[in-house]
């Protein structure tokens, strides 16, 4: 008798519990997000969306973890072909005119309110340069990054520089590269002065070099490329003779994803990487070291660089208010705050910069602030329709300047014929 | 039942329906695939909003034009002349050594099979930091010889054999266990004979073994091919076909047409040049080599 009861009971129950449920269903988003730098940053972001989840009890979300930024925009693309849910995703911000032509995602301007235009506001002009096209908002800030230069200053004090200075110009950057080159007893070199990575992302690394020798590498309707300009010629002449004429860097190509590595085992005794490596470089240095802009040849420059949220359009308008709603809490400024001092990423706004928190971070961790004051000097990072392709004409050239397979004239050239076969089409 | 439609009736209509789940596999992932690719390839990739249309050989002409292709095929056979016969001269050699009793063979076996069971991501993995300047196993190595270290994959002259040495070394145990199959069913009366005549052993291995190993040579040449093709994925690891495509290869390129350029039509024009490769090869294979294959 009791065993039947209570077989009824549990039976009552289920049948409740089976009809409530959808009464009160989750809001169920999926977001790819892409790792371009070694560390906890899945943790982190799981973490943050747990957190979210708390407040927002109707909404789930369950982030994938797709790699690198085009395997994560491949993975993507392939899921909302394949008709699998995605509802948004962080992607790369220079993803901005494929997605748009490839019209999968929905402008910010058609999903929020009007009592939200100052949040759309509220982020750093120059980071929006990659958000916005047509007079329209794409895409939203998020894991966003400048290239900074890191120095070893115990290599600088041993070297008999001064540690606290950095180069601040391009001769400079070679004359103390030159003093901190290390041979051993063969004459083998134990460590270079200077390392700027050729793989991964070249063309952005090669961005911060044309911007320094005064040119940028395309328009903002991202249709007309600049590759073959005399400036920037000459900026990746420069780059090839850091490893030819001046061997203060290795010849041929410097890995990215190894270089972090080399600078923590003192293989390199500066490089030039994301911000986004500087938590994990902070963690793994066993040497003091510091953190400065990019040095000037006519001027000082750097693109930025990193993800963007992209809301997509498939998303039902149920979807899309929580992925706003969700976009909106991880943006805010104390999440902004939390992100970049956990990360080293920027803070996405001016308000992150005010929390205390960050205010705290970077008065006892002046490396923080680099990117941010830095930003005054950014351009946009190379966004142009078609983008993986032209991109890939230009690292096709950088690389084989590098490698000594073409002069840069040529390489340079090339690929500018190449970029205009392909953006032509985009003019009207 | 089988009074009406008659018992061979229903035999076939058994047979059918036992093969049925099969033929719907093919179909799907083989036959379908193959006449989708066909059909995109004669027609231009749908962008903005414009949908596909019919451009006839366009395509083509586009990918005899297009250089990174010519590079990428010049590699692809370059990694293929590099690796197959490699990995299966290597296979060879590897299966006599452990078919003889020698001490701790089974875990001599296992050394050789230990590649073939790691993923390629995993071994591709290992050997990027064999290969990395400066603190790479084989850069360490060099250095207690005081070589000054070098860039193996960042230069364009080194990244290839860099390539087939490790796709050799993931490939030749793969094989090598088909081969030690092969040696263990040789009818042992052969070498007894052999042994009672008194015959060298390098001529009984040049006249008996080799000829005997044929059907076993072959379906290994077959697949090596395949794969000399197939194989990628250590590629996404190491070089991403850099630097300047010096180390990509078809598949890769046409990955990258495909998922990363989103040019749907352009990579199904590579898919069917990539077919066409692969089935003329093999028929190829079949047709010259199979003369000279002794089956028991």
């Amino acid at each position: 008798m009791f065993s039947l009861s209570v077989r009824r009971i549990t039976a009552a129950l289920l049948a409740v519990g089976l009809f409530a449920l959808p009464a009160r269903a989750a809001t169920e988003l999926t977001m790819y997000y892409p790792i371009a730098v070694g560390g906890p940053i899945p943790k982190l972001i799981d973490s943050m969306i747990a957190e979210f989840e708390k407040g927002h009890p109707a909404i789930k979300v369950t982030a994938v973890y797709a790699g690198n930024y085009d395997d994560t925009r491949n993975k993507a693309l392939a899921a909302l072909k394949a008709g699998n849910p995605v509802q948004l995703s962080v992607l790369f911000s220079i993803d901005l005119f494929e997605l748009i032509d490839q019209d999968v995602i929905v402008p910010f301007d058609d999903l929020v309110t009007a009592a939200d235009k100052p949040w759309l506001e509220s982020f750093y002009p120059g980071l929006m340069e990659n958000s916005r096209t047509k007079g329209k908002t794409w895409g939203i800030p998020f894991q966003r990054s400048t290239i900074v230069l890191y120095w070893n200053k115990d290599a600088f004090k041993q070297a008999g520089l001064d540690p606290n200075k950095p180069p601040a110009t391009w001769g400079e950057m070679v004359e103390m590269a030159k003093r901190l080159v290390q041979k051993g007893a063969s004459g083998n070199v134990t460590r270079y002065g200077l390392m700027i990575p050729s793989t991964g992302y070249p063309y952005w690394m090669f961005q911060a070099l044309a911007r320094q020798n005064g040119e940028v590498l395309m328009n903002q309707d991202g249709n007309r490329t600049f590759f073959d300009k005399p400036a920037v010629v000459e900026a990746l002449a420069f780059w090839r003779d850091l490893g030819g004429t001046h061997g203060v860097m290795p010849k041929g190509t410097v890995e990215w994803g190894t270089l972090r590595e080399a600078f923590l085992q003192g293989k390199t005794a500066m490089m030039w990487h994301t911000t986004g490596n500087l938590t994990p470089v902070r963690t793994g240095a066993k040497f003091d070291f510091g953190v400065a802009m990019l040095p000037a040849s006519k001027m000082r420059g750097s693109p930025t660089g990193g993800g963007n949220f992209y809301v997509f359009k498939k998303a039902s308008p149920e979807e899309r208010k929580a992925a706003v709603a969700f976009i909106k809490w991880m943006t805010a400024p104390e999440q902004a705050a939390r992100w970049s001092i956990e990360t080293g990423y920027m803070g996405v706004t001016r308000a992150a910069y005010d929390t205390p928190a960050l205010k705290k971070y970077a008065a006892e961790f002046p490396a923080a602030a680099v990117a941010r004051d830095q930003l005054q000097h950014a351009v946009a990072e190379l966004a142009v329709h078609e983008n993986a392709r032209v991109k890939k004409l230009l690292d096709d050239a950088i690389q084989a300047a590098l490698t000594g397979g073409k002069e840069p004239k040529a390489a340079l050239a090339e690929a500018q014929a190449g970029a205009e076969r392909i953006l032509s089409r985009y003019r009207r | 039942m089988r009074r009406l439609l008659g018992g061979r009736r229903l035999d076939a209509v058994h047979g059918w329906l036992l093969l049925l789940p099969a033929a719907v596999l093919l179909a799907t992932f083989t036959h379908y695939p193959i006449l989708a690719s066909l059909v995109d390839s004669v027609r231009s990739t749908p962008r903005g909003g414009q949908p596909a249309v019919f451009v006839g050989l366009e395509n083509y002409g586009f990918m005899a034009a297009d250089p990174i292709f010519w590079r990428v095929m010049g590699n692809n056979v370059v990694f293929a002349l590099g690796t197959i016969p490699a990995s299966i001269v290597l296979a060879l050699l590897m299966a006599t050594w452990i078919d003889r009793r020698l001490p701790a063979r089974a875990l001599v076996r296992l050394a050789y099979f230990t590649p073939t069971i790691l993923p390629m991501v995993a071994v591709a993995n290992i050997w990027l930091f064999f290969y990395t300047p400066q603190f790479g196993l084989l850069d360490q190595v060099r250095a207690l010889f005081g070589a000054a270290h070098h860039n193996w994959l960042g230069d364009p002259s080194t990244v290839m054999g860099c390539l087939i040495v490790m796709t050799v070394w993931k490939e030749a145990g793969f094989f090598s266990i088909f081969y030690l199959a092969a040696l263990q069913h040789l009818p042992p009366d052969l070498k007894e004979a052999a042994a009672i005549e008194g015959t060298p052993r390098w001529t009984f291995f040049r006249r008996v073994t080799l000829p005997l190993l044929m059907p076993t040579t072959l379906f290994v040449l077959v697949n090596a091919t395949i794969n000399s093709f197939k194989l990628v994925d250590q590629l996404f690891i190491l070089t991403k076909g850099g630097p300047d495509n010096a180390s990509n290869l078809l598949l890769y390129y046409l990955y990258e047409v495909a998922f990363g350029y989103n040019d749907w039509a352009y990579a199904a024009t590579l898919t069917v040049l990539l077919l066409a490769i692969l089935a003329v090869l093999a028929i190829a294979q079949f047709g010259l080599i199979e003369r000279r294959v002794h089956y028991r």
